[in-house]
């Protein structure tokens, strides 16, 4: 937990620099993709950091990840269009054959092959992942898959999607995770071959889509893994996707951390700078405490990550520490601003709808709450 | 062509200076430091210079103590192939600088030294002018573009009124001034291999220089608070002002 990792950070900085508060108004205005943000930060090989050296990427940890992440939302930006890139890619380089990984990582890692669609969630099936309905069956020497996903992030914006779907019945294995299967579905090769990709509005420029498949015939070795064995494969990577996403949040507290000190200080009522006043000043101050708590949090389930052991509370607890930090930060930097906090040319607006978000995704809190109750505590399941 | 690029570790340009309590300096214990930023310009120019090819060998070096060779290692993910750190912690004066930097360029025969114009901590404006002077070789300062052909350099320089182009006959000395490109961000891939390039450390005494400071400091105080203005009404009392009350005119 000692690298503090200056030198990368200070060049994510560099880069984010060239995309001040202006850029990112702009895209919120109009609902557009960072393209050009996106682009400098594949150039600049940030999204190839956890690619194994031999794939072309950097070998480095979540630790160097969270760094990189926590610095985009520091400097005011937003990480969401392309933090899956980062992390996707870790089912194929864990459970992925030999040939997989040497057909898609280096590109991954380059950036000339997105990966950064994640079909899980459904419309009748959220938190519980194991009533999923998708379903692929295989005949010959592919698989045909029919169901539908939602909220199924970047999917416009990727050209591989990791798919979760059904390969057996809930009820024919031992438990009702098992018959979960992961595919790799070539994306531009799937549009209008049964592949279907509708945009969704949302209360933040989030490039999120429902995906509906009919009648989708994908290579048998798209498959990734044993079949049935798919839900395993995918859960450690939502360990390492939740300290990532903690990160962002550490980076947005620290944000509206920053921004409402620095407003405190210069903004005169009664002739006096309002920090002065401690209705104003203890809840930054509260703010910061708290939010330095979430970050020892998500340093210490970085640092049990990546050296390879079980980090299922500290990587739950750190989301959840964080993304309470980060809201409640700008629940404050709002009320610091007051009316002119409304104004969209602060920003504080945009990040305070942006930092919301993660109350509820990846994981909600409640889930993490009852995670925690039943599998650190010992308390009987609660649904 | 070598090149040698000159670094300096500075106080990094966002962090609001705070004067010691004690007169003595100003505050650098748990302050963010950065590379100054017209040497970025230098390590960029040179980068540049190696990349098409008109350069062979790009050497960055830097004088100061432990934190130094994290500067030295920012060069080397912006592109330098190798560096050298004379560690010292005395406080460098520029003619200190500037007699290090001799003997390292006795040492390593560059055709070309490039550094920032000023450092912004103490914006001296010194050390590559007394380098130029002490080596015996051209300089071209305040440069917003570099030209060359065989042995020579086409410096275009900033200068009040205008700009100067002036072609100096190689080895010179070269400092940058903010326009004569614009600094990368050494991409992630960079970083990594940085961590892998030499940096070769040596002391003043080894290059047999003696760095002692000559001057001395007798207080370093924050400027005088600004006052807050006025609004005046008409010309006639803006004149008055400005000769009775500020007189200026």
């Amino acid at each position: 937990m000692n690298e503090d990792y200056s030198d990368i950070r200070s060049s994510v900085r560099s880069l984010c620099a060239g995309f001040p508060g202006e850029y990112w108004r702009r895209l919120d205005a109009n609902r557009e993709y960072p393209a050009d943000f996106v682009a400098a930060m594949t150039e600049g090989g940030f999204l190839g950091a956890l690619i194994p050296e031999q794939y072309g990427g950097s070998g480095l940890g979540i630790a160097a990840a969270s760094a990189i992440l926590e610095e985009v939302h520091l400097s005011g930006g937003n990480a969401a269009a392309c933090h899956a890139q980062m992390y996707i890619m870790g089912t194929v380089l864990r459970h992925g054959s030999d040939a997989q990984k040497q057909k898609y990582l280096p590109g991954i890692a380059a950036g000339n092959i997105r990966l950064q669609a994640f079909g899980v969630s459904e419309p009748s099936s959220g938190t519980d992942t194991a009533a999923l309905t998708t379903t692929a069956v295989l005949d010959g020497d592919h698989y045909v898959i029919n169901g539908q996903k939602v909220w199924t992030s970047r999917a416009e914006y990727s050209d591989l999607m990791l798919l979760l779907a059904r390969t057996a019945p809930i009820g024919e294995g031992k438990r009702r995770h098992d018959g979960l299967s992961v595919f790799l579905v070539d994306m531009q090769a799937s549009l209008g071959a049964g592949l279907e990709v509708r945009p969704i509005k949302t209360m933040i420029n989030h490039a999120t889509t429902e995906v509906f498949f009919d009648n989708l015939k994908v290579p048998a070795e798209s498959l990734i893994g044993e079949a049935g064995a798919g839900f395993k494969y995918i859960l450690d990577g939502m360990n390492a996707e939740r300290i990532m996403i903690s990160a962002e949040c550490v980076g947005d507290a620290r944000w509206f951390i920053r921004k409402a000190t620095d407003y405190a200080n210069e903004r005169k009522v009664f002739g006096r700078p309002i920090g002065q006043n401690q209705g104003i000043q203890f809840p930054i101050a509260r703010a910061y405490a708290e939010c330095e708590a979430a970050a020892l949090m998500s340093q210490k389930a970085a640092a049990i990550f990546d050296a390879g052991k079980a980090c299922g509370p500290e990587a739950n607890m750190a989301k959840h520490l964080a993304a309470e930090a980060s809201w409640q930060a700008a629940d404050m930097c709002l009320q610091t601003f007051g009316g002119y906090g409304f104004a969209e040319e602060y920003d504080v607006e945009r990040k305070f709808r942006e930092t919301r978000l993660y109350q509820i995704a990846p994981v909600s809190t409640n889930l993490i709450l009852s995670y925690i109750a039943e599998h650190v505590l010992g308390l009987p399941r609660s649904f | 062509m070598k090149i040698m690029v000159a670094v300096k570790r500075v106080i990094d340009y966002n962090v609001k200076i705070r004067v010691k309590n004690d007169e003595t300096g100003v505050e650098t214990a748990n302050v963010k430091m950065s590379m100054n930023p017209f040497d970025e310009i230098a390590i960029e120019e040179g980068v540049r210079l190696a990349e098409a090819g008109t350069a062979e060998e790009l050497v960055a070096v830097s004088m100061g103590g432990d934190g130094t060779q994290e500067t030295i290692r920012t060069a080397l993910a912006m592109g330098a192939d190798r560096g050298i750190h004379v560690a010292s912690d005395e406080a460098l004066e520029p003619l200190a600088v500037a007699k290090l930097l001799k003997a390292l360029a006795d040492k390593e025969s560059p055709d070309l030294i490039i550094l920032g114009k000023q450092a912004i901590d103490d914006d001296s404006n010194q050390t590559g002018q007394m380098l130029a002077a002490l080596l015996g070789w051209s300089q071209g300062t305040f440069a917003s573009k570099l030209e060359f052909d065989g042995g020579h350099v086409s410096v275009t320089r900033e200068i009040d009124g205008g700009l100067e182009t002036l072609r100096l006959a190689m080895p010179a000395v070269i400092t940058t001034d903010l326009r004569l490109n614009t600094p990368r961000y050494a991409s992630l891939p960079n970083i990594m291999k940085a961590k892998k390039k030499t940096i070769d450390q040596m002391s003043p005494e080894d290059l047999g220089v003696d760095v002692t400071p000559r001057l001395t400091t007798l207080k370093v105080v924050e400027p005088a608070k600004r006052e807050a203005g006025v609004m005046v009404e008409t010309v006639e009392e803006l004149l008055d002002k400005l000769k009775n009350e500020a007189k200026v005119i």
